[in-house]
């Protein structure tokens, strides 16, 4: 069995209640912090750790906190982003129901860290459930001093807010989630300033995911060292990921980072393989947002090395054979699976979120759609595929937010690999518009 | 002791040096450029969301979008993506590229073209034709073919109180009329509502917009989804002869241009500058109720930039009187029709024709008028 950090207690009955938690070791690790360590020590572990953020961006999360201004008098903020919303991606949620102490251990331990006194998670609106959750274990860790004013006679306050979110993808964006934080209308700012130097109500800010956030108790028992040698490079540490799709047993997975793509999907302790009698096709392997990769190509890089999940192999050979990690969101189609109707899909749902502040996301990802919606119903033309090639290169880096290359990527990437299929289904509208239909590859055209 | 100035930057914009204070924008250096030296006026980046007198506006519409090619003097590596001009600011040693950079010029037909898909084509019955900036970033920027062919999005018509009708169809979502109604007016009852390409300026559930500075928003429009409700079908902005003038008003500055056809003032505005920004508000009695010539005093017409249609070179005293530098103006405006767009064929035997026949057609109508 694979090194569990995140998932490790998480089977344990009624792991959600303070007492159980403890029991578990838990709240050892801000007892450390808090009493033995001064915040720049707790930051130097979580450089040394290498974790990166596990929202999407991967970008190394004690790296962000080191750019954190701190400017006298100011307060400082610490945002958690529990607004996970990407198709596909499912593992925040899970976290949060199951064992929602580490999460809050991990808040009290980086809000230490960064001198918040106090600090927010930010939850997806359609959580209400999960929200009550964490309210109520909030409640268990104040009347317990892990929260509240002056935390185990250290002089330390912290207050921990649970924030209901605005019920849009778009709120997950980071700027756009402090705007929805503010009450306001959650459209994305224009960066720079970034958050770190003026985020919420202007002030400082540092904004984590759930995952990032829940390493945080490991690394201090254990060290930012020793969390370090998890994994491969400099993807370090382990991994939720989310899988779903047409696979034996979807659902969350903890993975040491490093582990090979097609272990990740065969073998019985994750995935258990593709549904029987069919084969893989191609997957997702990052949240809808990040490219689509055919089989081939996500099993061993261009270079015939075999694919590992770490941010790393995945991004390697760039878009024109690579894809990303994302936020884990592993999705995998069998050969029953349409590509251009998935990209309809998947277009679709960002034509519906786009939040229309900025022109080429607002009215490129609602043309995007329309065009893919031609195609999968019959009425498209070969000029079609150009188009959508263009339009999403042109809405690729012009926008205000990642949401527009969120958008853009997945329809430019099913092209690149699945220009067949599209092509099929313009010249054979009548087969493709059939029900249950799928291109077969060769064999349909014969 | 000496006092100490602030350090002035220096930016390269399109190749030209320039040096600005700190805190400036790119868009601001180049508007600077271009106010030293009149033929530069093409480099200046298009604006259809940015509106200076407006704080927080910009970065929406991405019209602007340049290339850093040298982020400063102290780090000279180039920004990886286009950048806003309109709200990055400039650091020293800055080197910008705009006109000179063929993604630039790439990336803004692109964002014409984005405007353009859920924009209608209504111009002919517009009244904000002749004086939009969506007309004028297309003709200078767009293609004359659309490749979009799908249904175009359309709201019905909403008045918005008792003078202004929001004709949400042809909004382009720039977000200034929100920001006037935040900045300049107390009461905001004014806003964004829904998402994406269903976004709609609203009032939510129709209140009427009701205070003394709403009408600002009209002028704020880049485009005809604002619109005077007593302007409304009057006229065409380019038979119409802007005046500047003032009066003594207790509630705003009172200075405004008045548009007339023949001696009869069809409509009041605020003044806009060179770059069609207003930047002295005025309340709605100006604008609104003061529409006989006895209400103001009359400063003379107003300067109106050479290239808009506004003007078809009748109301600019001052090229009568320099034969030579009208000329000169209309060769650089020969010099800068685009060849390779089909249509130009056309728009050249107009603009040769137009000279002529336009002066011909507008003392028609000016003569029908007075008579």
């Amino acid at each position: 069995m694979a090194r569990k950090i995140l998932t490790e207690h998480i089977n344990v009955p009624g792991i959600e209640t303070f007492d159980v938690y403890r029991k578990q070791g838990g709240y050892t690790a801000v007892e450390k912090a808090i009493k033995t360590m001064t915040p720049e020590e707790v930051v130097e572990e979580a450089k040394k750790s290498g974790v990166r953020g596990r929202g999407g961006a991967g970008f190394p999360m004690g790296m962000k906190w080191g750019f954190l201004a701190k400017p006298e008098g100011v307060p400082r903020y610490l945002v958690c982003n529990a607004d996970e919303s990407e198709p596909g991606t499912f593992k925040d949620h899970h976290l949060m129901k199951c064992i929602p102490h580490l999460l809050i251990e991990g808040m009290i331990i980086s809000s230490f860290a960064l001198g918040a006194n106090k600090s927010f998670i930010y939850v997806r609106g359609e959580l209400m459930y999960v929200i009550r959750i964490l309210e109520k274990a909030i409640a268990e860790a104040k009347a317990q001093g892990f929260l509240g004013k002056n935390i185990l006679g250290s002089g330390y306050d912290l207050e921990l807010v649970v924030q209901p979110g605005g019920g849009a993808y778009i709120c997950g964006e980071e700027t756009a989630l402090l705007e929805s934080l503010e009450g306001k209308r959650g459209n994305p700012r224009n960066k720079p300033p970034f958050p770190a130097v003026k985020g919420l109500y202007q002030s400082p800010t540092v904004v984590n995911n759930v995952e990032s956030i829940s390493n945080m108790p490991w690394i201090i028992n254990n060290g930012g060292d020793a969390y370090a040698t998890i994994g491969i490079g400099r993807s370090t540490g382990t991994k939720l990921i989310s899988a779903s799709g047409h696979i034996q047993k979807p659902g969350v997975y903890e993975i040491e980072l490093g582990v090979s793509v097609e272990e990740f999907l065969n073998s019985d302790e994750y995935c258990g393989g593709i549904r029987k009698g069919h084969h893989l096709k191609a997957l997702v392997a990052g949240g809808s947002s990040v490219p689509i990769l055919p089989a081939n190509l996500i099993m061993k890089t261009a270079a015939g090395e075999d694919r590992l999940m770490t941010y790393e192999s995945l991004s390697d050979g760039g878009f024109a054979t690579g894809t990303m990690l994302g936020s884990g969101g592993f999705i995998v189609f069998d050969e029953t699976a349409c590509i251009v109707r998935n990209t309809w899909n998947f277009s679709r749902f960002y034509h519906h979120e786009s939040c229309g502040q900025c022109s080429p996301c607002r009215e490129g990802t609602g043309w995007m759609e329309k065009v893919l919606h031609r195609i999968e119903h019959g009425h498209g033309s070969m000029h079609d595929i150009d188009l959508l090639v263009d339009i999403s290169k042109k809405i690729e880096g012009n926008t205000i937010c990642p949401l527009g290359d969120a958008a853009a990527w997945p329809v430019a990437s099913a092209i690149r690999h699945f220009r067949d299929e599209f092509v099929w289904h313009i010249t054979n509208p009548q087969e493709a518009t059939a029900p249950g239909a799928v291109y077969m590859g060769e064999m349909a055209l014969v | 002791m000496e006092e100490v100035k602030p350090q002035l930057l220096k930016i390269t914009f399109d190749g030209i040096e320039v040096e600005v204070e700190p805190g400036t924008t790119i868009m601001q250096a180049a508007r600077k450029i271009a106010e030293a030296d009149d033929s530069q006026g093409h480099l200046v980046p298009p604006a259809m969301c940015y509106y200076k007198p407006l704080t927080a506006s910009g970065g929406k519409c991405r019209a602007c979008l340049v290339k850093v090619s040298a982020g400063s003097a102290k780090d000279p590596r180039p920004m990886p993506k286009l950048v806003p001009s309109c709200i990055t600011q400039v650091q020293d040693g800055m080197v910008v590229e705009n006109t000179t950079n063929q993604a630039v010029l790439d990336t803004r037909k692109s964002i014409v073209e984005f405007l353009l898909i859920n924009h209608p084509l209504d111009c002919p019955i517009c009244d904000q034709a002749g004086e939009c900036h969506l007309q004028d970033f297309a003709f200078e920027h767009g293609s004359a073919k659309t490749r979009y062919e799908e249904e175009r999005r359309t709201f019905d018509k909403i008045d918005i109180g008792p003078y202004v009708q929001l004709h949400m169809t042809r909004c382009i979502l720039c977000y200034r009329c929100v920001y006037t109604a935040d900045q300049i007016t107390n009461k905001r009852v004014h806003g964004v509502m829904n998402r994406g390409d269903a976004s709609e300026i609203s009032t939510y559930i129709e209140k009427a917009i009701d205070n003394d500075f709403s009408g600002n928003v009209i002028d704020v429009c880049p485009v005809g989804a604002l619109t005077d409700k007593t302007f409304r079908f009057k006229n065409r902005v380019w038979f119409s002869k802007p005046e500047d003038a003032h009066r003594d008003c207790d509630k705003c500055c009172g200075k405004t241009t008045v548009w007339y056809r023949g001696d009869e003032v069809i409509r009041v505005t605020a003044r806009k500058n060179t770059w069609g920004e207003v930047n002295d508000f005025i309340c709605n009695t100006c604008r609104f109720e003061k529409k006989q010539t006895s209400d103001w005093v009359l400063e003379g017409p107003t300067k109106v930039k050479r290239s808009s249609v506004i003007s078809a070179n009748k109301y600019r005293k001052d090229l009568v009187a320099k034969p030579d530098f009208a000329l000169k103006l209309a060769a650089s405006q020969f010099k800068n029709i685009d060849d390779s767009r089909p249509y130009v064929t056309d728009e050249d035997t107009i603009r040769h024709q137009s000279i002529e026949n336009n002066d011909k057609a507008n003392h028609r109508s000016l003569a029908a008028n007075n008579n």
